[in-house]
């Protein structure tokens, strides 16, 4: 049997597979599926999920959630925590670029397709992009009532008493909303989703988006959908509302202050940098301006 | 006033039945604003499926149950829809569970258990909320400053005055108890029932309490109910039925009670 490539060599179309691994009903049973999730926005709808030839957690989910929706023209980028460039990207890039032969991009704006794990782009998406996540708990309300039967029954009549009752106790513990990442919205005005484990920074990028952001749960068996120019509430109490978090660096790598930054330890010393977590935003960024690289390292 | 000339439940012809054999035969009642009624019966006699019957949680094989709601008068609470019978449930409606464990979310804390059906009914602000809640905590008689402690770390009489306040925070005007104080002991049973008194009569409160024991009757009920293999045997004036029993099952009851 042939050795894989050597990782810098661009892999070619394995003829042997067809065209996104999946076969073609397996695809249109999905389609079918998100088409109903954008048509309730907000709404788990149920699907077959396939074993694919990752574990999962590695986000099978929106996996297949791409290889429905991906034809031979599209462009796509991968992206893991924001970056282009971890395990996670390189190993969905290279299972695309073997089974579809399409064009991948780092490019946020040069992408047809970006499938994602645990961040949204810092760069605005545009009208025609999709965004696909991949979501290990699609249900918000798990973890205070394990019975499925019962948060369907919740969802259908509305009854979402139970997602204050979790920020309820990170105020009375902490004093604050501690909840961080996977914080739940409410889409549309009628379904509380969960946002797969983004950061609640990426939270206000949802509402009105003009990209069509498709959610796969591999495991669960699950997928929901945010069309574009829909309602993202982010839920809060009157006296609590929703807040993001804010930094007082710049990231040390491009100087923006705008995006989600990542803290990296640089040595066992206790050395630490503020980066920036979307890497193709950072390289524009420095592209864009002379890098403030003269800033010293934080030392704590 | 219409609550002067209409009951606030009213139950008509009650059969319950597992399969063929039939648990609650032939009930019909009327349970009037503020008025508490005590069902009193042994083990087995059908005390339990009766009251989850007129709580809507469970169907009665024949008969029917009519709630006064607001502004609509008596209705049949099973032609409901599931939302409205939901609804009624979480908000003019108590029902306090045998096992405190059955009746609070454990894992999340007081004040979050006895403010969770206000968050349901909308409200979204966490300083009212947190008052009110700290404030059911006194008139229960738990100290306030519990409020951000888990009902786990709570005794078996606290968690069942938590789960009283969780179902009272609403202003029900009916509230379902099933066997309220069995498991506790007397000292505590006795300010448990001090406190339910007060607070039916603060309020208003209609109450339907299951129990075996007869002191739980008669210190809470106006009204009781006898039951034995599924038939209510007598009802009458709490305090008439205890002290002139006429039915041989009652008299058996009444003189089995040890005297103190």
């Amino acid at each position: 049997m042939d050795q894989p490539e050597a990782s810098s060599a661009a892999p070619v179309r394995d003829p042997h597979i067809n065209f996104a691994y999946l076969d073609e009903r397996t695809k249109r049973m999905i389609r079918r599926a998100i088409l109903k999730a954008v048509a309730i926005p907000g709404y788990q709808v149920p699907f077959g999920s396939r074993e694919m030839p990752l574990p999962y957690g590695w986000g099978t989910g929106g996996i297949q959630v791409t290889a429905s929706i991906i034809g031979p023209d599209d462009v796509l980028k991968v992206i893991d925590q924001g970056s282009d460039d971890t395990v996670n990207a390189v190993n969905i890039r290279r299972f695309f670029q073997r089974t579809t032969g399409v064009e991948v991009t780092t490019d946020t704006t040069a992408a047809s397709i970006i499938q994602t794990r645990h961040r949204i782009p810092e760069t605005p998406l545009q009208a025609g992009q999709i965004l696909v996540y991949q979501v290990p708990v699609p249900e918000p309300m798990q973890h205070l009532e394990p019975r499925e039967v019962e948060t369907r029954k919740l969802h259908a009549l509305q009854e979402y008493g139970l997602m204050h009752v979790n920020l309820f106790e990170d105020l009375a513990h902490y004093g604050h909303i501690a909840t961080t990442y996977d914080y739940p919205v409410l889409v549309n005005g009628r379904y509380i989703m969960s946002p797969s484990p983004i950061p609640k920074f990426d939270n206000p990028k949802m509402h009105q988006n003009p990209a069509l952001q498709l959610f796969g749960a591999g495991r669960e068996k699950r997928i929901y959908a945010v069309p574009p120019f829909t309602d993202v509430e982010s839920l809060g109490f009157e006296d609590h509302p929703f807040e993001v978090q804010h930094w007082d660096h710049p990231c040390e790598i491009c100087g923006a202050r705008d995006s989600f930054l990542d803290e990296v330890l640089t040595d066992d010393q206790g050395s630490r940098m503020f980066v920036c977590s979307d890497s193709d935003y950072c390289a524009k960024q420095q592209a864009l301006h002379t890098p403030p690289n003269t800033l010293p390292p934080e030392t704590v | 006033m219409h609550e002067l000339t209409q009951p606030l439940l009213r139950v008509q012809n009650l059969h319950c039945a597992y399969g063929a054999r039939a648990v609650v035969r032939d009930i019909s009642l009327d349970l009037w604003p503020g008025e508490v009624l005590a069902i009193v019966g042994e083990s087995g006699s059908g005390k339990t499926t009766l009251l989850n019957a007129l709580a809507a949680r469970h169907a009665p094989t024949s008969g029917t149950v009519a709630f006064a709601m607001r502004g609509s008068g008596l209705q049949d609470i099973y032609a409901l829809s599931e939302a409205q019978a939901r609804l009624l449930a979480r908000t003019d409606w108590g029902f306090v569970h045998q096992h405190a464990a059955d009746g609070l979310r454990m894992n999340v804390s007081a004040g979050a258990n006895v403010a969770e059906r206000l968050m349901a009914l909308g409200q979204r602000h966490y300083g009212n909320l947190r008052a009110q809640a700290g404030d059911w905590l006194a008139r229960v008689e738990i100290d306030p400053s519990r409020i951000d402690d888990r009902p786990d770390t709570f005794s078996g009489g606290m968690r069942q005055r938590l789960q009283i306040a969780r179902n009272l925070i609403t202003q029900p005007r009916l509230v379902f108890m099933d066997e309220p104080t069995s498991g506790l002991d007397v000292s505590v049973q006795a300010r448990l029932l001090d406190m339910l008194r007060m607070l039916t009569r603060q309020m208003n409160l209609a109450a339907v309490i299951v129990t075996h024991d007869l002191a739980v009757a008669r210190l809470l009920a106006q009204r009781m109910l006898v039951m034995q293999g599924g038939v209510a045997v007598e009802t009458g004036l709490t305090d008439q039925v205890l002290d002139d029993p006429q039915h041989p099952y009652t008299q058996l009851l009444v003189s089995s009670v040890l005297p103190p």
